[in-house]
């Protein structure tokens, strides 16, 4: 019974668990607050394990809402790529909440429910076959992320919020007119009826489409930061709470699930005219994303505004694999992009504990008192730095490998590569930096401070565990994706599946 | 029709541009607004305009596209409340930051900066 509505629990279970914790018995304490959330989210990676091992035969699960068959009525689906994003969403949900349980937790009203609710979001735009329906769980998720952005307070994070939700308020308006237009035109918005009848449109339709097509990229570009629209990200991503600024790492990732599913599936390879509508678009920006990103990891002032610099880089990263637009490359970005996410975040939290030992001057690269505890921070740190710059033994040399090979071709390596080497020689400075001025230069009386619950900590370690695994495992995590991207590409059965099914 | 309509969303559209891309955060908020306005009519006009059409089968002659009705109720929904939110969010930028530009800080007057 369980497996016949798995497609639709990630979705709705942390949901209905977000609504119980807002109601007396758990509200009132937040150590229940925090087991309930745990247990949660511990339920949630079981499902998603479940969820990964289900498609990881090939099977698509479908969920028709109310049982309205599509076109019509509202379509969850489950294929290879969505099942690994969303246990990529879980593994960081238990690793940002238990960072969270450290006190992060305290410092304003209903950080749990809202914790939630983001995660049922998420999990949503990352499950939905309908791209209205994706409109509305990227609000789910965005009217949750406003008020986790605040959380805390103060007037850093209100100036920061300010321009967050006013661009994406813009942005939401952009989808909308992006949705009408579609709509218009292709009398749909089932994504696999889209697909199927992009091929239909008469000459003058066909403008149009473009036209909603390109607003799409536009409003998945503000999303995953694509260069003209990333200046919000790291003011944003540096003024939120550590575990908020965790979650906050696979929102971008939200955007570019976006456009590797709608741009392939539906303006992919096999869309008649309008195929490839966007790469010629992302080449440039992706190449400069990468660019910029670098130069701003360079110029950090801070370890939370590096880290914010450095998922600009992965996003440079991941969308320079969607131009290339092969199977290899969206291999290499899936495998990438779990990594990133993961790493990202960890560096956050990582932050967040070093600014606190440092004491007043927190985490900006000025001289400080000494850590509290040097050997696990700066093995904590090492770790992550390594992964982050691409070095091995660590993931993230597997997945800057695999994308370097995916893009060997001559026209298209003599972009990629001095692009992605060279801002990885960047971070590699920018982090030997950072390392540096925290760690070493020390001044001043090592005043003693309380050091974090052991508990704290086991946050940024589980994230960061899942980098040695991913290289442990990678032969199995590689061939996943491989399948996945091939899944991805291959549309032909998917729309047969779902209209098939829906005429039934 | 059509014209009229398209011209009304068009005018609703440039307005709601031009307002919030100003600098204090009143403004924008009516920006903001009047776009999430247009873009409600925009999404409405996507099932074709008919006269007397019915969203349901059999009621009547012609029947009305019932998608973008149902579409625009759930944008009206989510517009709404995000308005809500985002005047909150200004009062309380206005309380914290002291002046209700939307970058928090008002820009420098030429005769201050001679000073």
């Amino acid at each position: 019974m369980i497996q016949q509505h798995l497609t639709l629990l990630p979705v709705v279970f942390p949901l209905i668990m977000g609504a119980l914790i807002l109601l007396p018995p758990i509200t009132n304490s937040l150590v229940r607050q925090r087991n309930v959330t745990l247990l949660t989210s511990l339920v949630l990676i079981a499902l998603s394990i479940w969820m990964v091992q289900i498609a990881s035969s090939g099977s698509i699960q479908l969920y028709y809402l109310g049982d309205w068959k599509p076109p019509f009525g509202i379509l969850f689906v489950a294929d290879r790529t969505s099942a690994l994003m969303v246990l990529l969403s879980s593994i960081l949900t238990l690793g940002a909440l238990l960072y969270a349980t450290g006190g992060d937790d305290k410092t304003g009203m209903f950080f749990y429910p809202l914790f939630l609710f983001q995660i049922a979001g998420i999990n949503g735009a990352f499950l939905t076959g309908d791209l209205f329906n994706l409109f509305v769980f990227f609000e789910v998720l965005l009217i949750a992320s406003y008020s986790l952005l605040i959380h805390g307070g103060g007037k850093q994070r209100t100036q920061a919020a300010m321009h967050y939700v006013i661009l994406n308020l813009v942005g939401s308006a952009f989808f909308l007119f992006a949705l009408g237009i579609l709509y218009g035109t292709l009398g749909t918005l089932n994504m696999a009826d889209m697909a199927a009848r992009i091929h239909q449109l008469q000459p003058d339709e066909q403008a149009l489409v473009k036209a909603g097509g390109l607003l799409l990229l536009v409003v998945f570009g503000l999303k995953s930061a694509l260069l003209p629209l990333q200046f919000w990200l790291p003011r944003t991503y540096s003024a939120a709470s550590a575990p908020v600024a965790a979650l906050f790492a696979i929102m971008t990732k939200v955007g570019i699930y976006s456009i590797l599913r709608v741009h392939t599936l539906v303006f992919g390879p096999e869309a008649g005219d309008l195929a490839n509508l966007i790469q010629p678009w992302l080449w440039p920006m992706s190449l400069l994303t990468l660019a910029i990103g670098a130069i701003g990891a360079l110029a950090s002032p801070s370890l939370r505004m590096l880290a914010s610099n450095l998922v600009i880089i992965s996003v440079g990263t991941l969308l320079l694999a969607a131009a290339i637009a092969t199977p290899q490359a969206t291999a290499a970005a899936l495998y990438y992009l779990v990594h990133s996410t993961l790493i990202a975040a960890a560096l956050f939290l990582l932050a967040d504990v070093i600014g606190e030992q440092r004491g007043k001057p927190g985490d900006r690269f000025v001289s400080a008192r000494r850590v509290q505890q040097p050997v696990l921070l700066g093995t904590a740190f090492f770790v992550s730095a390594l992964s982050l710059a691409g070095m091995p033994p660590f993931s993230g040399f597997v997945g800057k490998l695999m994308l370097l090979q995916a893009s060997s071709l001559p026209s298209i390596a003599s972009w990629v590569w001095p692009t992605l080497l060279i801002s990885s020689l960047a971070v590699i400075i920018a982090l030997a930096r950072a390392g540096t001025s925290l760690f070493w230069r020390v001044s001043g009386e090592n005043s003693a401070t309380e050091t974090p619950p052991l508990f704290k900590l086991s946050g940024v370690w589980l994230l960061l565990l899942c980098s040695p695994l991913m290289v442990i495992f990678a032969g199995s995590i590689t061939e996943y994706t491989r399948l996945a991207a091939e899944q991805l590409f291959n549309i032909q059965p998917t729309i047969d599946l779902i209209l098939q099914q829906g005429a039934k | 029709m059509e014209a009229l309509f398209a011209f009304s969303i068009g005018l609703l559209t440039a307005a709601g541009v031009f307002l919030s891309l100003r600098g204090r955060s009143f403004p924008v908020v009516v920006g903001i607004t009047l776009l999430s306005y247009a873009v409600n009519l925009f999404l409405f006009s996507s099932g074709r305009l008919t006269i007397n059409g019915a969203a349901v089968l059999g009621t009547s002659e012609v029947y009305a596209d019932p998608v973008p009705q149902a579409l625009v109720l759930t944008a009206i929904v989510i517009g709404f409340a995000m308005t809500a939110f985002v005047l909150i969010l200004a009062m309380r930028s206005r309380a914290d930051l002291g002046n209700d530009h939307v970058d928090g800080r008002l820009a420098v007057e030429p005769e201050e900066k001679k000073k």
